[in-house]
């Protein structure tokens, strides 16, 4: 193929030149080519190697359809493994390569795989390749797959995703995607059209046609200009991937190599996406220099490039007569070959010089590894370097598909067509199977929603319906169906003799139409080749289901800005500050950054541990929950949502209980306080915020009177201090002064309220060390403030690791760490409100379930261990006749320097009726020892809280 | 990227709610048989066509809300407040 540029012509700027390399090799482009135009025009004509036998492949087409032209992209920062070059818009200093060649793609040192292609038949891999033997061929295979390498260092753009609304969205703006938005804009509907092109026009750019008398690529740009001073958005570059529930379409935006997502809400969607040129099907039609006769023209007409010298033009319709016309205009010496005895421009043809082959059709492609020549079925051989075919149209209904529109398959045009109607989705145009361009403007015009609009006029130089694959010429030699995936007729005669004549299992067992050029090309050829093979017609064996995206998308424009925080943001404590500056190192405790521990990691947790068992310590317990519950039904409320009742509590006083799922399993704990008879506030887990809010909010609508109990989140309006330690009081008192310090007016497990720099104040006492503790909450804003407070007073900083030690100690438990989704109450030894109440909570009916109250339950206990601290996690074993089992887990497990020994919880299957039994664990292969007890490791009769 | 309307907050994307199950399901009370508790607990209706479900409009208004949707064409029938 002796591609060359015209001088003259297409949407090039020859001024402003472009120079980028291909393997190595330096090219230079014009300013309007695209990376495929510039290369074709450079003479670059082996652009890759096939992905199975690393065949040589060429250009097949310009767009989205192109099987071969995959190639490695560096422009920049920008990095893209697998850049489909027919989209890709030039610029200069590109670096390009082609992929899947051990070396380059002109001379690839495993070109020798195609001469063992007879050893490699439709689903080798699968075949060959099985346990126990993979592991001997993997890493070759592996190294061999794939199309494109990422480079683990390249950068990738975030582009935020653009939401729209629209009355109406156009996919596709050729000539029945803009006649149905000036439809619709006549109606005055606002629309949003989307085109995959990088100007609107669709076949109107390169096809000889004339609208109301002008040139048909002038009546698109001006018909555009005119939508958008009228309010439309129109997008270039911009394809549909998919089309979603509600009329969403989702849109990828490319520009300069960065890709961003469109979501588009549209009242109703017009698909115009269009039609694609089937390739046909005769022996060695892989070869570099066999190209789709419509592609041959685009790059004529709009890149100026005239891709071959002498041009065999293989068909059996008009369209692809256009071609050769404009081939032979251009300098090229052209032979038509049409399958068909007399076709209509048989006369105008040989007027220009154009030689004829009627009734002929190509039978094989000469030369390697690129064509110079072709055989037709009357065996002349006619020397070309390049053979352009027209095998018939698909039209592009994959979106209609995505709705879960069902195709139809239509003998008459050849071709799979939308079927029944779907609401508020209309397709037009080629894609609705238009032979013209006057059925083309017609189809659009209707739906866009026209009403005694007159259609255009309008002419062309050739138009009509394609046919169906012609499968005469695939009984000899190798022909190719999918060209990505190396597919060929005699790999489904393989399978289909194999008995996979199902399109859905024919399809995955020869992965044919699954590259990622996902068989626009092959799909239907492939399906004529089974229907033949099995004596049905294509309508009985039906199509293979379309699913997004449409196109191939960046996992960079997928995620958007959402990375790192921005996906997955950090809650913040307000005195965050204030621990920095005390040197604290943040930990993310479920989504939240909390201190785990204040200054030098070593000795971190004896040292916050003791500060707290000996002198004060202050902990910020600001993300702990405070969830208000406010009415009359208040306590009605939370009596139905936790463990125990809590309409019995007295106001200023504060109750610690679970919430169960109704499952029965213990689900959060927290404290509960009762500031007045109607007003509670909820202090559950920090973890568990969002969901007890929502799961109070459940019951309340379900259960109760609207009117009579309200629940409001206020966790982020307080800050709370937690201040733990013998000598907390004076801590208090130094705080929020005239704070009522007396402990019988002031117990253990009660409340008062005072203040804070003149802002109000609530002091809890109640305490998760087991040593006497305060918490203090104040205004969010002066968290700081509080902190400064306490620290001032005397309180060393405490972490949530010391804290971690100081109520594993006490035998304090953490939700979901010392339990799993099956431990209940009972099995924490809290049994009384499941014996006692009769009244219904959340939960309750779970308890009494034979699983409930089976034997051999895995209860809490804490474990004393013999030696040293037994990993979390290892697990009880139980030796009998019958072998070993486990019978339980350790679920917290820490070294104790108030106690000088290690402590730890766990879950034992009857735990609670084991006291002193010494159990076996094993973790990773290490034994340890230890004696079941109680778990209140220290002060067991809480004497510590009075200090 | 269903459109769900919100008795209060109006037409919202179908990402700020969350499914809270058959609102055609009432809590048996405490003196059922297990087997009618099990019911209750674990067994789904899973309907294809009309169904009735609860939705919390969870990044809106953090109402429950009920929705009476098609469960085969996603068709939105209607929905109201859960507590009315």
């Amino acid at each position: 193929m002796s591609a060359r540029r015209l001088g003259h012509g297409g949407e090039i700027d020859r001024g402003k030149t472009l120079d980028f390399r291909f393997d190595g090799r330096s090219f230079t482009g014009f300013a309007g080519d695209t990376v495929a135009s510039a290369l074709l025009a450079g003479g670059a004509q082996i652009l890759g190697r096939s992905f199975k036998y690393h065949r040589p492949r060429g250009l097949l087409g310009s767009g989205f359809e192109e099987p071969n032209a995959l190639l490695d992209l560096r422009d920049g920062e920008r990095h893209d493994p697998n850049a489909r070059i027919t989209r890709e818009m030039l610029a200069a200093g590109m670096e390009l390569h082609s992929v899947h060649a051990l070396g380059k793609a002109s001379f690839d040192a495993l070109g020798f795989l195609d001469r063992l292609s007879r050893f490699i038949p439709a689903a080798f891999y699968y075949k060959t390749f099985m346990w126990p033997r993979w592991w001997l061929f993997e890493n070759a295979i592996r190294r061999m797959a794939g199309i494109g390498k990422l480079d683990p260092d390249a950068r990738a753009h975030a582009e935020s995703t653009i939401h729209l609304r629209a009355d109406l969205c156009v996919i596709g703006a050729g000539p029945a995607g803009i006649a149905a938005a000036r439809a619709a804009q006549a109606r005055g509907l606002s629309v949003v059209m989307a085109d995959e092109r990088s100007r609107p026009g669709g076949s109107l750019l390169w096809r000889e046609t004339s609208i109301t008398g002008e040139p048909g690529a002038a009546w698109a740009a001006q018909s555009v200009q005119a939508l958008r001073a009228g309010g439309a958005t129109v997008l270039q570059d911009t394809s549909a991937i998919g089309l979603y529930d509600h009329n969403t379409v989702v849109l990828v935006q490319r520009e300069a190599g960065r890709e961003r997502l469109l979501q588009v809400r549209a009242g109703e969607i017009v698909l115009a996406t269009g039609a694609i040129e089937r390739p046909l099907l005769f022996a060695h039609n892989d070869r570099p220099g066999v190209m789709l006769a419509d592609a041959v023209l685009e790059y004529l007409r709009r890149y100026a490039v005239c891709a071959g010298e002498r041009v065999v033009v293989a068909t059996a319709s008009d369209p692809a007569w256009e071609t050769a016309f404009a081939l032979q205009a251009a300098g090229a010496r052209c032979v038509l070959v049409d399958a068909r005895t007399d076709p209509p421009m048989a006369a105008a043809a040989r007027e220009r010089g154009i030689e004829l082959r009627t009734g002929a059709r190509v039978a094989q492609a000469l030369g390697a590894p690129v064509v110079t020549g072709a055989r037709l079925d009357t065996g002349e051989r006619i020397p070309c370097d390049l053979i352009a075919v027209g095998g018939g149209w698909t039209p592009l209904i994959n979106l209609w598909c995505h709705a879960r529109g069902r195709p139809r398959w239509n003998a008459e045009l050849g071709c799979y067509l939308p079927g029944d109607a779907l609401p508020g989705l209309r397709v037009a145009g080629s894609a609705n199977g238009a032979v013209s361009l006057a059925q083309a403007l017609s189809q659009g015009a209707e739906a866009g929603g026209a009403q005694g609009l007159e259609t255009p006029a309008c002419s062309e130089f050739s138009s009509g319906p394609g046919g169906a694959p012609d499968l005469s010429q695939t009984g000899g030699g190798r022909v190719w169906v999918d060209l990505q995936h190396d597919v060929t007729v005699k790999d489904l005669e393989l399978a289909i003799r194999e008995n996979f004549r199902v399109v859905e299992h024919l399809k995955r067992y020869t992965t044919l139409g699954m590259a990622n050029d996902q068989g626009r090309t092959s799909n239907v050829n492939g399906l004529a080749v089974l229907a033949d093979r099995t004596a049905r017609s294509i309508a009985e064996v039906g199509i293979t289901t379309f699913r997004p995206p449409y196109v191939p998308v960046s996992m960079a424009a997928l995620a958007g800005h959402e990375r790192g925080e921005l996906q997955h943001p950090l809650r913040r404590l307000p005195a965050e500050n204030a621990h920095r500056a005390e040197g604290a190192h943040f930990r993310d405790y479920g989504n939240l950054l909390r201190p785990a521990w204040y200054g030098p990691e070593e000795g971190a947790l004896e040292r916050e541990c003791r500060a707290a068992r000996e002198s004060v310590a202050v902990l910020d317990a600001s993300s702990l929950g405070k969830i208000e519950v406010i009415g009359p039904d208040a306590g009605a409320l939370l009596d139905f949502v936790f463990y125990h009742r809590l309409s019995t509590l007295a106001p200023g006083r504060l109750r610690y209980t679970l919430a169960l799922s109704e499952s029965g399993a213990v689900w959060d704990d927290g404290v509960v306080m009762r500031l007045a008879p109607e007003h509670f506030v909820v202090s559950c887990s920090s973890g568990h915020v969002a969901a007890m809010t929502a799961h109070l909010q459940e019951w309340r609508e379900d259960h109760f009177d609207l009117s009579r109990v309200f629940v409001h989140d206020c966790t982020s309006q307080w800050a709370t201090m937690a201040i733990s330690g013998p000598r907390s009081r004076e801590v208090l008192a130094s705080i929020i002064p005239g704070a009522v310090l007396d402990d019988a007016d002031f117990p253990h497990m009660s409340l008062q309220t005072g203040v804070f720099h003149d802002r109000p104040a609530r002091v809890a006492r109640v305490s998760f060390t087991g040593e006497r503790s305060y918490e203090v909450s104040v205004p969010a804003s002066l968290a700081g403030a509080l902190w400064q407070a306490a620290r001032s007073g005397g309180a060393a900083p405490l972490g949530v690791e010391a804290l971690g030690v100081l109520r594993a100690e006490k035998g304090f438990l953490f939700i979901g760490q010392d339990t799993d989704s099956e431990t209940q109450p009972q099995d924490l030894g809290m049994d009384g409100p499941r014996r006692n109440r009769k009244d219904a909570y959340v939960g309750d009916r779970s308890l009494f379930l034979p699983e409930g109250t089976r034997a051999g339950r895995r209860q809490l206990v804490g474990i004393a261990a013999d030696g040293a601290m037994i990993p979390p996690g290892a697990h009880a074993v139980a030796s009998s006749a019958a072998g070993r089992r486990s019978i339980g887990f350790i679920t917290s497990s820490y070294d104790s320097a108030a106690l000088g020994r290690p402590v730890a919880l766990a879950l034992i299957e009857d735990g609670l009726s084991r006291m002193g039994e010494v159990l076996e664990f094993e973790h990773l292969g290490a034994r340890h020892r230890g004696a079941v007890t109680a778990i209140c490791f220290l002060d067991p009769a809480g004497e510590r809280l009075h200090v | 990227m269903q459109v769900f309307p919100c008795p209060f907050c109006g037409e919202r994307p179908d990402a700020e709610f969350r499914y809270g199950g058959d609102a055609r399901k009432a809590r048996p009370a405490r003196d059922c048989s297990d087997a009618e508790w099990a019911q209750y607990m674990h067994f789904r209706a899973n309907t294809r066509g009309e169904s009735l479900e609860l939705w919390l409009h969870a990044a809106g208004c953090g109402r429950w809300i009920e929705i009476r949707r098609d469960t085969a064409s996603h068709v939105v029938i209607a929905t109201e407040p859960m507590n009315r």
